[in-house]
């Protein structure tokens, strides 16, 4: 039975905040690649969210407000302005052709650590537009807020992130790039 | 449309992005082209292992505990501040303005020991192979057993409509007073109820909601009774327990 709460939006932050815990600092983690700094980060984020609450709008998307801040927050920290490097693993990059598809020597595989590894190689904004989309399973309008570009951007660097993940998982597989072709 | 033109589709088809006519366009297309179908899967299979790759970092349990307590000591600050305006012009005449600031943390510490003791009994009497002495969903049934086991009676609502359910109670203390434990279910979680003389409960007299460890707690006094509901859910269910109960007859 749910009813309207009808105290003051102040003392709900941390009902809505809370709940996001886990995955904010499983979202830190893989940013920052460091615990200590992961919890620095987390921390900002709730500190700076409590001080903002006020200014965030009701009806529209707390979580996205929440990664956005943490994001931000990260992209001025020192880890994240080293990681602010030109978008890598661009276009011109061709996937190797040939019977076997990267994701069959995923699947072959069935390597969970081969992705975690792929992933960490990934530039930060590879990185983590995947893990906004198929982890937090994001719509494309809830990252574009998040990242604060179109959702057409979303799109095409999704789609170039994921052509650089399949890249690397497959010179992960056995033999390398030459043994697949 | 070519297979090319629709490569292009396949991420926001695995996203879940395409509208529904164009899923049903690229559906009949994939029915007759397999290579589609197989780019397909392959992207639906890639995005469902960065998901499971990518639930890699969990927090630690002193980490949790430290942003729980920061975020919720803010919240306490807000309702002790809430609080003060209403009580402080009753408690002028009594007072000194000086003593005022001890009195309300005296109180505010005893309100917590006290719902501290209760989420505790909570706690052990779900955990106990036997948490009800009468085990009923009946109102009926549960109000009389507690008659002659405690010195007060007291009103169960109807919860036909609700997503409540109770399933019994007990008799319980606290600080050596007798009073009852009922408890209910809502969704898998189960919320204690606890009703003690008012006089013989030693909570400070104030009433409100609050929150302490991971339980919610609401409290109220009315004829002479003092009602505490305590459970792991939130504060809405909470509440909508506590009204009923309020407004039993
Ligand atoms: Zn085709």
């Amino acid at each position: 039975m749910e009813v309207p709460d009808p105290r003051l939006p102040a003392a709900n932050f941390a009902d809505l905040a809370l709940p996001l815990f886990d995955q904010l600092y499983n979202f830190a983690h893989w940013l920052t690649q460091d615990r200590h700094e992961a919890e620095d980060l987390v921390q900002e984020t709730f500190a700076k969210g409590l001080r903002g609450f006020q200014s965030f709008q009701p009806g529209t998307n707390f979580r996205a407000w929440m990664f956005r801040i943490l994001r931000n927050t990260f992209l001025t920290s020192r880890t994240g302005l080293k990681s602010t490097v030109p978008l890598e693993d661009d276009a011109s990059e061709t996937i190797p052709s040939g019977d076997l598809s990267p994701e069959d020597v995923l699947v072959e595989q069935a390597n969970r650590d081969a992705v975690r590894q792929a992933l960490n190689e990934l530039s930060v904004p590879f990185r983590e537009i995947l893990l906004l989309c198929d982890v937090e399973e994001m719509s494309y309008e809830e990252i574009a807020q998040v990242l604060t570009i179109p959702p057409g951007t979303v799109m095409s660097r999704l789609h170039r992130a994921r052509k650089a993940l399949r890249t690397r998982l497959l010179e992960k597989s056995p033999g390398g790039v030459n043994a697949v072709r | 449309m070519p297979c090319d033109d629709w490569r292009g589709k396949l991420d926001a088809y695995a996203d879940g992005e395409l509208s529904l006519p164009e899923m049903n366009a690229l559906g009949d297309h994939m029915r007759r082209c397999a290579d589609c179908s197989v780019q397909a899967l392959q992207r639906v299979q890639l995005k469902r292992s960065v998901a499971v790759a990518g639930r890699r970092y969990e927090p630690s349990a002193e980490f949790r505990a430290k942003v729980t307590n920061s975020v919720n000591r803010k919240r306490d600050r807000g309702t002790g501040w809430f609080w003060k305006i209403l009580v402080v012009p009753a408690l002028l005449t009594l007072i000194f303005v000086a003593g005022l600031n001890y009195y309300v943390r005296g109180a505010r510490a005893e309100r917590q020991r006290v719902y501290s003791e209760l989420a505790d009994l909570h706690v052990a009497t779900l955990a106990s192979s036997t948490p009800v002495d009468v085990v009923s969903t009946d109102r009926h049934t549960v109000k009389p057993w507690f008659e002659g086991r405690i010195p007060f009676t007291f009103n169960l609502p109807e919860l036909q409509g609700t997503d409540f359910s109770l399933l019994g109670g007990r008799v319980t203390y606290l600080a050596q007073v007798p009073g009852a434990h009922l408890i209910y279910r809502l969704r898998k979680h189960e919320i204690s109820v606890f009703i003690f003389p008012d006089s013989g409960a030693p909570a400070a007299a104030l009433s409100g909601a609050a929150e302490v460890r991971s339980f919610t707690f609401e409290d109220w006094a009315q004829n002479g009774l003092r009602y505490f509901v305590v459970g792991d859910v939130g504060g809405n269910d909470i509440e909508a327990l506590s009204k009923l109960l309020r407004d039993a007859r």
